[in-house]
């Protein structure tokens, strides 16, 4: 369903001189179907950077990332907005920290609009998500952060999208719902859903994750090797 | 141009006086797309927009409009009558002053039918009924169908023209700052409106703003510009959230957070 090569990524602050932030470097993994794939690594690695270039949030300096896309494969990386966009309305589902809409739409409608205008549907999955009916005719704006949060994850997952990215979609959730996300995870895997997310929740990685995938910091590979030829020039 | 595109523009190039207001632009428009042309002022993202429309003549450069039997048009070759029926029906124009764009005479719903009305459509009952359908669209009392807008609040002002704008069902409408001028407790609910209108009736739409978190919430597609130059386009999300140009991670860093 995704299949990533060789992806690479640096930020250049122009604002800063043009200091170039290397973050990621030579990156390659693949999900199949009913996969669940875990980024792990310090804060600071490039985790949310990743996720977000899977999804074209970011852009790829170089490699490609390929998503199985209306029977064919789809270069992320390379393909034109309006692709990606069609891409995201049918086959990405992305779910991030926050939620970002305008300031007066209901919570119920926001996830209805992404399920494709089934109120129905939207209403019993903001209810799994204990989002009590009082509060489905809101803007989420005024709500708690675990309760914009359970809409982010409604609205994520109500397309039921062959290919989804999680950044850390428990963050901000008691237990009680925390669990309740780690059962729609599970549902999403038995229906073949690709998934790729980041789970600083140790709890909640080991019981969604089919493999993990390590995110090496890049300045702290540069910062050991280089100590490493220091030391090894002391020792001479 | 691709087959499919509404509107297409190449090398657009114009000057005023010794200010380049535009240098070499290209813009493509799919229908029922939303492009947003953001700058600071003076980048030329009006000048863009007019030039577009064909309110004004380019130095050099073409603009194409594709219209609903498949046929291309110069929009600068296109003799006036032409372009001005196509202003009255198939485009339209949303300005940041309503008062610019509504006739202050005539009450609101008259505002409303007189562009059903230079379409050649003459039924008054029928006129009457739609005007009034658009009103209550646009969120304005349907009791104040019968007043001067001279009696109402900016906001309302500015639901009006959009009212007035869309009722003809145009393909493409060109929008210069349309949040811009109002109080910004207005102005979530007419982004609101635009956004829910723009998707119901597929419409394409070329809009100006120098406001990002409007370009955000509106646009598919998103065109930066800096003196008279596209310097970086794409993706909205993406430009916003990963910008490579200088002067656009200058726009986005500049912006304050709420």
């Amino acid at each position: 369903m995704l299949r990533v090569a060789a992806v690479a990524k640096t930020f250049v602050l122009h604002l800063q001189g043009g200091v170039p932030i290397p973050v990621l470097e030579d990156v390659s993994f693949s999900v199949a179907a009913g996969e669940c794939l875990a980024l792990s690594g310090p804060s600071g690695a490039g985790k949310s950077t990743l996720l977000r270039m899977l999804y074209g949030n970011y852009r790829a300096d170089s490699g490609h990332i390929r998503v199985w896309h209306d029977g064919d494969w789809l270069d992320i990386a390379a393909a034109d907005p309006r692709a990606v966009l069609a891409a995201r309305a049918r086959t990405l589902g992305y779910v991030s920290q926050f939620l970002r809409v305008v300031p007066r739409v209901a919570a119920l409608d926001i996830v209805a609009e992404a399920g494709g205008g089934d109120r129905d549907a939207a209403a019993k999955l903001l209810h799994r998500l204990n989002i009590p009916p009082r509060l489905h005719g809101l803007p989420p704006a005024t709500f708690s952060g675990g309760e914009q949060q359970r809409v982010n994850l409604a609205r994520g997952f109500i397309a039921r999208r062959p290919v989804l990215l999680l950044d850390e979609p428990t963050a901000s959730l008691d237990a009680e719902n925390r669990d309740i996300v780690i059962g729609m995870i599970h549902e999403a895997k038995a229906r073949g859903a690709a998934i790729v997310g980041i789970f600083h929740d140790a709890a909640v990685r080991d019981a969604v994750a089919t493999r993990l995938y390590p995110v090496t910091p890049l300045q702290d590979a540069y910062d050991r090797d280089h100590s490493d030829q220091c030391h090894a020039g002391a020792a001479a | 141009m691709a087959d499919d595109t509404l509107l297409a523009a190449r090398g657009l190039s114009l000057a005023f006086g010794r200010v380049q207001a535009l240098a070499g632009v290209d813009a493509d428009l799919w229908p029922g797309e939303v492009l947003a042309i953001v700058g600071e002022s003076g980048s030329g993202k009006t000048t863009l927009l007019d030039v577009l429309s064909g309110r004004l003549r380019p130095d050099a450069g073409v603009a194409w409009y594709r219209d609903p039997d498949g046929a291309l048009h110069d929009v600068h070759a296109m003799p006036q009558p032409k372009l001005r029926a196509l202003h009255r029906s198939d485009w339209g124009f949303v300005r940041q002053n309503p008062r610019d764009a509504l006739r202050l005479g005539v009450t609101a719903g008259g505002n409303v039918g007189e562009r059903l009305m230079a379409q050649g459509n003459r039924h008054y009952g029928g006129i009457r009924d739609v005007a009034e359908n658009w009103l209550h669209r646009v969120e304005i009392d349907t009791a104040r169908m019968d007043d001067l807008p001279r009696t109402f609040s900016g906001g309302m002002l500015q639901r009006l023209q959009i009212a007035r704008t869309l009722v003809t069902h145009p393909r493409l409408v060109f929008m210069d700052e349309p949040i811009g001028g109002l109080d910004v407790s207005v102005q979530a609910r007419l982004l609101d409106l635009i956004r829910t209108l723009v998707a119901q009736l597929g419409i394409a739409v070329v809009l100006v703003t120098h406001d990002l978190s409007v370009a955000r919430l509106l646009a598919h597609r998103i065109m930066v510009m800096q003196r008279g130059r596209v310097v970086e386009s794409g993706l909205t999300d993406q430009v916003l959230d990963d910008p490579h140009h200088p002067y656009t991670q200058l726009l986005v860093s500049s912006v304050l957070q709420a």
